[in-house]
């Protein structure tokens, strides 16, 4: 195969595999916020590209003061909470100017949220320059591990994973073990009756729409170990997040989880055996062929309509 | 015949705004402009096609494609390749390694040219693949999600995927297409220079002339059963289904309606423009399009028509002096004529027409009552084709 | 499965939604120009059964049979060609159309894409559409929005759309939910007509209403069959007062 040997190829895909780690949280941190909001409102978020940024910016910002005060061994943690805190915010807000009154539309909210999109890389732009700007990322990130000596594992790569595998483990308590989490489930389900249960649908609505965008503000932070941030860096990853969601069915956090980790491996290591356009063609023409033998995605159960 | 010719031209109100825009389009323009700024409105022009496009398969339709890009590009690659195997001849390619093929083929090593230009040597199989490539492959997608029933904000994602994806493999495979800089330095069709000023006249002429055809042609489909057909898929796509219809098949018609209009603007784009490039096809170019129809109004032909020429004048004039500013411009654009003209500019026209002439609509609605009271045969078609209009 | 005289005949039909069996190894048969009742309480199946036969919802096992012809591997649309029609529970007619409109698309000629296209406002459309309108008493609504009509007109539309189908089984959900009490009685009489060439299954919770048009009632319990037979008999039937017309 392509004349390598079979541990060379071993090693590849472990190397690949470990370096696919990266993009793994972002396109799973991403696809959730998305998953969330998708499912709460059927529609899709075009400017989910731009709130990673917004986490981006804020941890490449966040570095910068931490150089300046000399902290920078500790602020990712931090960054990573203002990220959240940032994206929930501007989320919130957007909800209340834009979403909610385009409930019902889909096609248009989607179309509407493209707009915001072009806005918000024009603020990001004016704000930050047109020019990527990079983390500066703490030491004991930069390193890697070798467990033999052809096999280099990067332990942002592990650190970030490590803490995707946190938050996707809240929004699993948060979504489907606290009281809150019940009352979105209800919300979905069926608006009508969890209003007439005294559910404020409308609160419930904003809180999980920032939320979406809160935790994409997070995938901007762990963004930021794998690549520079410019304003139009969110748009690249858009089409491949929602690809993640759809691909998975919109309703199964473990179909989220999988999807993610499907594409983003598939891309990793195709990357190392043809160009990396080619490696993103291949991933997606499947994803796109899958999709059209079954729609509904790959975990998504039958149910009654 | 008769009713054939009203149903084109939309009877008395149709006709007005046909007339108004050929003026525009075949008067106004050309004895307005200069060559250059008319080869502006040539481009702005093709991508009407779209618009139009979008008007069948999103106004009336609902079904949004964000993958346009994808059909205008392949009608444009198709008739530029058709131009660059012209003006890449032997002896004006003789300093190559390779004489005969393409300039970016020959940079990028490759000897002979691949197998799927050789159709485009002649320019009779060119226009047949203008007409039917894009079509079959909107054949292909329309089958296999309307068949299985994906539409809405999943079919938008899947066509934007595509999009993505042929801008991608078409970037990537520098040597078989040009790569990011597309396919450049078209010179003749048939040995007539394309870039001199009478052939840029008599291009936007023939450009204008198929853009009336796309429009009359889509308004033999609404204006029949299968346009009343659409709406009521739009509204109640199960009902339609429960009186016997097999909605995916007039699903799949529409598209590749659509893409066909939109390959023929792609090809007009070429030959007016002289280069053809991967930035038509992409995400960004295949999105903007819908706005031309939005701005324009989502029903309405002719207003998508001006929506397009519009929005493309004010990208034209403010990405050239305040690039800043046109972004925030078109964002805003998205946004306001979703949440506050969804009509478009059509829509906004028709609410001041009717305020101006409310005694006519009274008459109007005094004669519909009368002859729905009487309600005899004639009354009724007479009636039913103002409904098929309105 | 044997051929039958019946126009149509279920035979141990299921369908299980992850687990849950809406509709359990039933049983029914519908005799030509017969109008069948169905009855029961809420989420007893009934609309699933309406659900099964028009090729909305996929049978997990079983068979339909609408005159001898399978209907269960049949997509919606051959359904509707074999000669099948259904009006739902809340009257789905295009609101956007006019009442003209809505009935003429409902015309089985033109249902093609081609045939769509180049179809012809015949005389002969015209008058069916006339006629029908006529016996849904929508006939000085014609160029009237479907938008505008009152929630009755819009159940008697529906009615009328499937009736252009000249439709040999013709399934009714809830025709007369949201009607007045004038307007039940036109509609029961509109059913009596309507089934002197046709067998009709509608679903109704009314029992005044029931007791007007039933020829036979089926009273369906946790998707399978409690009782049939005539309404009398059906009343007094002692596991049917206790799950459903007791209450």
């Amino acid at each position: 195969m392509f004349g390598y040997s079979m541990a060379e190829i071993g090693n590849v895909f472990v190397m690949q595999g470990f370096s696919g780690l990266s993009l793994f949280s972002v396109l799973l941190l991403m696809a959730l916020g998305l998953a969330i909001i998708f499912g709460q409102m059927g529609v899709i978020n075009m400017a989910h590209g731009e709130f990673m940024i917004i986490g981006a910016y804020a941890t490449v910002m966040l570095s910068k003061f931490a150089v300046k005060y000399d902290f920078v061994n500790y602020y990712f943690p931090f960054a990573m909470i203002v990220a959240f805190g940032l994206a929930f915010a501007v989320g919130y807000l957007v909800e209340f100017v834009l979403i909610r009154h385009l409930y019902k539309r889909p096609l248009d909210t989607l179309l509407a949220t493209w707009g915001l999109s072009l806005v918000m890389q024009q603020i990001f732009r004016s704000a930050f320059g047109a020019k990527e700007v990079s983390a500066e990322l703490p030491e004991w990130m930069l390193g890697s591990f070798k467990p033999t000596p052809d096999i280099d594992i990067p332990i942002n790569g592990v650190f970030v994973m490590g803490l995707t595998a946190l938050i996707t483990a809240g929004v699993f308590l948060f979504m489907f073990r606290s009281r809150w989490g019940l009352r979105v489930r209800a919300t979905v389900q069926n608006r009508v009756m969890a209003g007439a249960v005294g559910i404020n649908t409308k609160k419930v609505d904003r809180i999980t729409f920032a939320l979406g965008c809160g935790i994409t503000g997070v995938a901007g932070a762990a963004f930021t170990t794998i690549g520079s941030t410019g304003p139009t860096s969110g748009s690249l990853y858009i089409v491949d997040s929602f690809m993640v969601v759809v691909f998975g069915g919109a309703a199964s956090l473990l179909g989220t989880i999988s999807s993610a980790f499907g594409i983003a491996q598939a891309q990793s290591i195709l990357q190392f055996f043809m160009t990396s356009s080619m490696g993103k063609v291949t991933t997606l023409l499947t994803i796109v062929i899958i999709l059209m033998m079954r729609p509904e995605g790959l975990f998504a159960s039958k149910i009654r309509k | 015949m008769n009713t054939l010719f009203n149903r084109l031209i939309g009877g008395h109100k149709g006709a007005v705004g046909l007339a108004m825009l050929a003026a525009i389009i075949f008067i106004a323009l050309p004895l307005g402009l200069d060559v250059f700024r008319l080869g502006l409105a040539g481009k702005y022009i093709t991508y009407a096609f779209i618009a139009v496009s979008l008007v069948l398969l999103w106004g009336n339709g609902g079904i949004l494609s964000l993958g346009q890009g994808i059909f205008f590009g392949l009608g444009g690659y198709c008739m530029a390749m058709f131009l660059k195997l012209e003006a890449s001849d032997p002896i004006s390619t003789k300093i190559q390694t390779t004489p005969g093929i393409p300039d970016f083929m020959d940079w990028n090593q490759i000897t002979s040219l691949p197998w799927f230009w050789e159709p485009f040597k002649s320019l009779p199989l060119t226009i047949l693949a203008i007409l039917i490539v894009p079509t079959l492959f909107a054949y292909i997608i329309g089958f296999a999600m309307f068949k299985r029933r994906v539409g809405g904000v999943y079919f938008a994602i899947i066509t934007q995927a595509i999009a993505l994806i042929l801008s991608i493999l078409i970037v990537g495979q520098q040597g078989y297409t040009g790569g990011v800089n597309g396919i450049t330095d078209l010179k003749t069709i048939l040995g007539w220079d394309i870039r001199e000023d009478s052939a840029k006249y008599i291009l936007y002429y023939v450009n204008g002339l198929m853009l009336f055809g796309c429009i009359f042609i889509s308004r033999f489909i609404l204006s029949s059963k299968f346009g009343m057909l659409l709406l009521a898929m739009r509204d109640k796509e199960e009902r339609v289904r429960f009186s016997g219809y097999d909605v995916s098949n007039f699903k799949i018609f529409i598209f590749c309606v659509a893409a066909m209009f939109s390959s023929i603007g792609g090809a007009m784009f070429a030959l007016q423009v002289g280069f053809m490039s991967p930035s038509f096809i992409g995400i960004v170019p295949s999105i903007e399009m819908v706005i031309f129809a939005a701005v324009g109004g989502r029903m309405s032909q002719i207003g998508a028509v001006y929506g397009t020429l519009l929005v493309n004048y004010g990208k034209t004039i403010f990405s050239e002096t305040y690039p800043e500013l046109w972004l925030f411009l078109m964002g805003g654009l998205f946004i306001s004529v979703v949440m506050f003209f969804p009509n478009g500019l059509a829509g906004l026209y028709e609410k001041h027409a009717s305020k101006l002439g409310f005694i006519k609509r009274y008459i109007d609605i005094a004669k519909a009552r009368r002859s729905a009271a009487t309600n005899d045969v004639k009354s009724t078609k007479h009636i039913q084709e103002k409904g098929a209009k309105a | 499965m044997s051929n039958t005289d019946f126009v149509l005949a279920i035979e141990d039909l299921t369908v299980s939604f992850d687990g849950f069996k809406a509709v359990d190894n039933l049983t029914l048969y519908v005799d030509k120009n017969e109008l069948r009742v169905v009855i029961g309480p809420n989420g007893a199946g009934k609309t699933t059964l309406l659900d099964l036969i028009c090729g909305k919802t996929k049978s997990t096992s079983g068979s339909i049979k609408f005159k001898n012809k399978e209907l269960t591997s049949l997509a919606e649309h051959e359904i509707v060609r074999a000669g099948v029609g259904r009006k739902f529970q809340t009257p789905s007619i295009y609101e956007n159309l006019t009442v003209y409109q809505n009935l003429e698309i409902s015309y089985p000629i033109g249902r093609s894409v081609w045939g769509s296209l180049f179809f012809k406002r015949t005389d002969e459309v015209v008058d069916r559409v006339n006629n029908v309108a006529e016996q849904i008493l929508l006939q000085d609504m014609l160029s009237m929005e479907a938008a505008l009509l009152s929630h009755g007109q819009k159940q008697w539309l529906e009615i009328g759309m499937l009736l252009m189908q000249e439709p040999e089984l013709l399934m009714l959900d809830e025709p007369v939910a949201g009607m007045s009490a004038k307007e039940r009685d036109q509609t029961a009489d509109l059913l009596n007509r309507i089934c002197m060439n046709r067998s009709v299954i509608v679903i109704e919770h009314d029992m005044e209403f029931v007791k007007k048009i039933a020829h036979k009632v089926t009273v369906l319990h946790q998707g399978k069959i409690l009782a049939e037979g005539s309404m009398d008999k059906v009343q007094e039937n002692e596991k049917v007062i206790e799950v459903y017309l007791g209450h």
